[in-house]
């Protein structure tokens, strides 16, 4: 028997990989994040809930580094997050999904996932002009990978159109496979079921699950469909006006009074 | 060496040595530079309203200029040939939204801005098509005196003044008109947010046609002065481009930036052209207003009165 | 019936990558290469020297053009100036180095635009859309007035002009008032072609699909690790390198010489514009579509009512060539944004099950 926590799936939890310690974030006048700390730790699913406007996108994008934290760090594998650019964070092997979809409208289903191999692809302007020969054999190799993507999410029908004319669904799944064609070891997830009905949802949460069995990919997600949060994750944190309200199991969050008055909606001092 | 001091010193140093110079350059500038708020003012009311680069401005201000010329060419007295130039801006503002904006309202901005590229061709041509395309006179009394103020230092022109004036008294009543008459609270209400804008009953239609005119008198207005200052003719429509860097200067969405922005390009241009002018050979003032503006666009990108976007993901 | 793809299965992901996967396509192509290179030897002097060559040396541009709009979405006003950079570049080297081969030079030219062009880009980090365009306008601007005002870059000659020197390839003069019109428009041919090449192979890749992700989304761009300054300005390093050798080759193969005129923002950056508009953003086979689209039309106004027997002055000409212009764009954009290239699409879609009708 492996020691160690055990995830939803069986596998072990590793040690924190990432650390948010007392970020704070600030838009003019407005506080979207106040003194949050938590961390994530490796193979783990996270969830991170709370009212609309608590923070959490604001969180993840401070994780990308799209957002600079004023106070407060983030910490991956032991390089700092919050000041980097967002480049790097794909760099560092963090993929993400977006709350409105941040697909590539003008390309097909295929090239957007082609996209998220963009960072494994090597050779240069001076191959690619040629196209025949090293260039075509890399851009094969990742088609390849692209496909296994394609495959496990099902899409294969849809590869070739242009991603703006497919229902909303199938779009969310299209960047779940965009992130995912980036073999990430840290996966973002922002209301990855949001708008979908209960068969789609059944499908991402399967979906969500392979990948943290079969590749231990670290999630953390948003996501404001309890009964989902409480299947899947194996810890919570919760947002609220920007401040953290609490962490822990699933099961421990969900009786901490805090939470209960957040989401009835009574009001603190 | 030489040019280098030629460009960093010894400017300063004549503007130093002749004030009197440097004062009439200024005013000169401003002068100028009213003109181009004006030009400027049209682009920044359709780009408040519909989100729309409005490169077609130009071609209105000709257009317009040509319509009143060519009327009263025909006779008409200047009233009359007044009224019908506003009469055929609005009647243009109808056909621009029957058969172009309305076809478009979900595009992007560049469609948009690529359209009103097609509209100013159309513009131009069908200017030039009705009223010929040779220079015209404008000759609507303004006085075109010099004169000089400060002891006979400093040479002007009543012309100038008068155009001054008459750009001034414009942004005035446009102003007035955008905060105290519920049709000006409508625009700016559409200029904020389309969606409540509409959600709150505005109509859009209404308030396309109603920017377009107004834009289309700014343009009548701005055609008149630039037309009696230096004929009418097709380069009027390039001032459009020339509102493009005020426009960086002042922020796009800004009426008191069109002004300033105009004042500073028109005034820059002016003193850059005098005293700059002859160390680099001259004609400076072909590049001075875009180089100017491409600093702003590097180290502040909404210009001086523009707002700040946030993007969000 | 005739264009069915029935039958024609792609078994490799080699194979459904490629250029023309449709047989009928690939045979098609062919077919028109063919034709272009035997065209000199059909056409008459008038139609090489005024439409095919001005074509072919459009064709390239557009393709540039359309490389920094349609794909990496970046708005640029200064084709213009970027063909006059290639064009006096290689003025200067041909007329400064003895003995340099003109392939090689019109080649160095192209790189010298580029450098420009990544000069003039510099801002598209901060800036977008019109903002962009008034950089650019910026490089129109400057760039005419420097090659106006500085000797130097025309040697110092009193009318202001540049004139290509003769230069030969493999023995025969295709640069130079003695040059013949088949052998310009071969080399000019030979560029297309190849440059065509070049660019569709680039925006198939992973380079292409960086551009449309920065144009598409610079935001989730950014995040899914597409740096945007290096993308961006290597899309204008690019399309800069293209119109540089497309300007070269206009004054060396087609126009002979020329002043700035030759380059400015009317002749040059908005028809190259209209092209790409027409011809289809993100399309390299719609940026040629829409080169012989522009430059045909004047040639038909122009002899069009003749033979309907009208008489229009040339002032009349041209006021109604900008009213069709102006008619045609706003048209184009509403009805079909994606230009000449969608339609040709949707053509084959139909082609597909012609000639019956469903």
């Amino acid at each position: 028997m492996p020691d160690g926590p055990q995830t939803s799936t069986g596998r072990v939890i590793g040690d924190v990989i990432m650390q948010v310690e007392n970020v704070s974030l600030s838009f003019g006048g407005v506080r979207a994040l106040d003194n949050v700390s938590f961390d994530v730790r490796e193979h783990e699913i996270l969830a991170i809930i709370g009212p609309n406007g608590a923070g959490k996108s604001s969180m993840l994008n401070c994780i990308n580094g799209f957002y600079h934290p004023q106070e407060g760090a983030i910490t991956y594998k032991g390089k700092r997050r919050d000041t980097a650019k967002p480049y790097e964070a794909a760099e560092e092997g963090i993929a993400r999904t977006f709350q409105n979809i941040a697909l590539f409208k003008g390309m097909s289903t295929l090239d957007n996932i082609m996209t998220g191999r963009g960072l494994k692809m090597k050779k240069n302007l001076f191959w690619q002009a040629l196209y025949y020969g090293p260039a075509l054999k890399e851009e094969l190799e990742h088609r390849a990978k692209a496909e296994e993507v394609i495959d496990f999410l099902e899409i294969e029908a849809i590869r070739k159109t242009p991603v703006g004319r497919l229902p909303y669904g199938l779009q969310k799944r299209v960047e779940l496979g965009r992130a995912l064609a980036a073999e990430p070891d840290l996966l973002l997830l922002d209301e990855p079921m949001a708008g979908m009905n209960h068969e789609e949802k059944e499908d991402m949460v399967r979906y969500i699950l392979d990948v943290n069995d079969e590749y231990g990919t670290t999630i953390v997600l948003i996501e404001h469909d309890m009964s989902v949060v409480m299947d899947i994750s194996d810890r919570v944190v919760v947002l609220d006006y920007g401040k953290k309200l609490a962490a822990g199991t699933p099961d421990e969050v969900k009786r901490n009074q805090d939470v209960i008055d957040a989401y009835l909606g009574v009001s603190h001092d | 060496m030489e040019f280098l001091e030629s460009i960093l010193v010894t400017p300063f140093i004549e503007i130093w040595e002749s004030p009197y110079y440097f004062i009439e350059l200024v005013l000169v500038g401003l002068s100028t530079g009213v003109l181009y708020s004006l030009v400027a003012l049209g682009f920044v009311l359709i780009f408040k309203a519909s989100g729309m680069f409005n490169f077609a401005q130009g071609a209105m201000v000709l257009f317009a200029a040509l319509t009143l010329v060519g009327l009263m060419e025909h006779g008409l007295p200047l009233w009359a040939a007044l009224i019908l130039s506003v009469a055929t801006m609005v009647g243009l503002a109808f056909l621009v939204e029957r058969f172009m904006l309305r076809h478009l309202v979900n595009q992007e901005g560049l469609i948009l801005f690529m359209a009103t590229i097609g509209l100013n061709f159309i513009l131009e041509g069908t200017g030039q098509l009705m009223w010929g395309s040779d220079v015209k006179r404008l000759e609507i009394g303004i006085p075109d005196q010099p004169f000089d103020i400060l002891g006979g230092k400093v040479l002007l022109n009543t012309f100038d003044v008068t155009a001054a004036f008459i750009g001034a008294l414009l942004v005035i009543t446009l102003a007035v008109f955008f905060q105290k008459t519920p049709m000006g609270r409508a625009l700016r209400a559409v200029a904020d947010d389309h969606q409540a804008a509409l959600s709150v009953g505005i109509p859009l239609k209404t308030i396309w046609i109603a920017v377009w005119t107004i834009a289309g008198i700014v343009a009548l207005v701005a055609g008149i002065v630039w037309g009696a200052k230096s004929g009418v003719q097709f380069s009027l429509s390039l001032i459009a481009l020339k509102a493009l860097p005020v426009l960086i200067l002042g922020g796009f969405t800004s009426v008191p930036g069109a002004i300033v922005g105009g004042l500073i390009i028109g005034v820059g241009e002016k003193v850059a052209e005098g005293f700059w002018g002859p160390a680099l050979g001259g004609a400076i003032e072909n590049w001075f207003a875009y180089m100017l503006a491409l600093a702003f666009l590097v180290f502040r990108p909404q210009g001086l009165f523009g707002e700040k976007i946030i993007e969000r993901v | 019936m005739f264009y069915r793809e029935a039958g024609q299965f792609k078994t490799t992901y080699q194979d459904d990558q490629a250029v023309f996967p449709v047989l009928q396509d690939k045979a098609a192509v062919f077919l028109l290469i063919l034709v272009a290179y035997a065209v000199p030897f059909v056409a008459d002097e008038y139609w090489l020297q005024a439409i095919f060559i001005q074509f072919l040396v459009f064709a390239l541009m557009a393709i540039g053009l359309n490389i920094l709009m349609g794909y990496a979405g970046q708005v640029s006003l200064g084709t213009g100036a970027f063909a006059a950079v290639g064009a006096y570049a290689c003025y200067k080297l041909t007329t400064n180095i003895e003995g340099m081969n003109i392939i090689v030079a019109i080649l160095l030219s192209g790189g010298c635009a580029a450098a420009v062009g990544v000069v003039f880009g510099l801002p598209s980090l901060r800036i977008k859309g019109f903002y962009l365009a008034v950089a650019t306008l910026a490089a129109q601007f400057f760039i005419l007035w420097l090659f106006n005002k500085v000797g130097w870059f025309y040697n110092d000659n009193p009318s202001g002009t540049i004139t290509a020197p003769p230069r030969e390839l493999f023995g025969v003069l295709i640069t130079g008032p003695s040059a013949s019109p088949e052998a310009r428009y071969i080399v000019c041919l030979t560029f297309l072609i190849v440059f065509a090449w070049f660019a569709k192979n680039l925006v198939r890749g992973r380079i292409g699909r960086n551009w449309m992700a920065i144009r598409d989304m610079d935001i989730a761009a950014e995040i899914i690790g597409i740096r945007p300054l290096q993308t961006k300005l290597l899309a204008f390093a690019i399309s800069s390198f293209y119109c540089g050798v497309a300007g070269a080759l206009m004054i060396f193969c087609w126009l002979g010489s020329a002043e700035t005129e030759a380059f400015d923002l009317v002749n040059v950056s908005f028809r190259v514009l209209f092209m790409i508009i027409i011809g289809g953003l993100g399309s390299i086979g719609g940026s040629i579509m829409g080169a012989a689209f522009i430059i045909l039309v004047p040639i038909f106004l122009t002899n069009f009512p003749p033979m309907v027997g009208l008489d229009i002055s040339t002032a009349l000409q041209k006021h109604l060539e900008e009213i069709i212009f102006g008619v045609m764009i706003v048209f184009f954009l509403i009805v079909e944004p994606e230009g000449f290239a969608r339609l040709w699409q949707i053509l084959r879609e139909k082609l597909r099950k012609w000639p019956f009708p469903y």
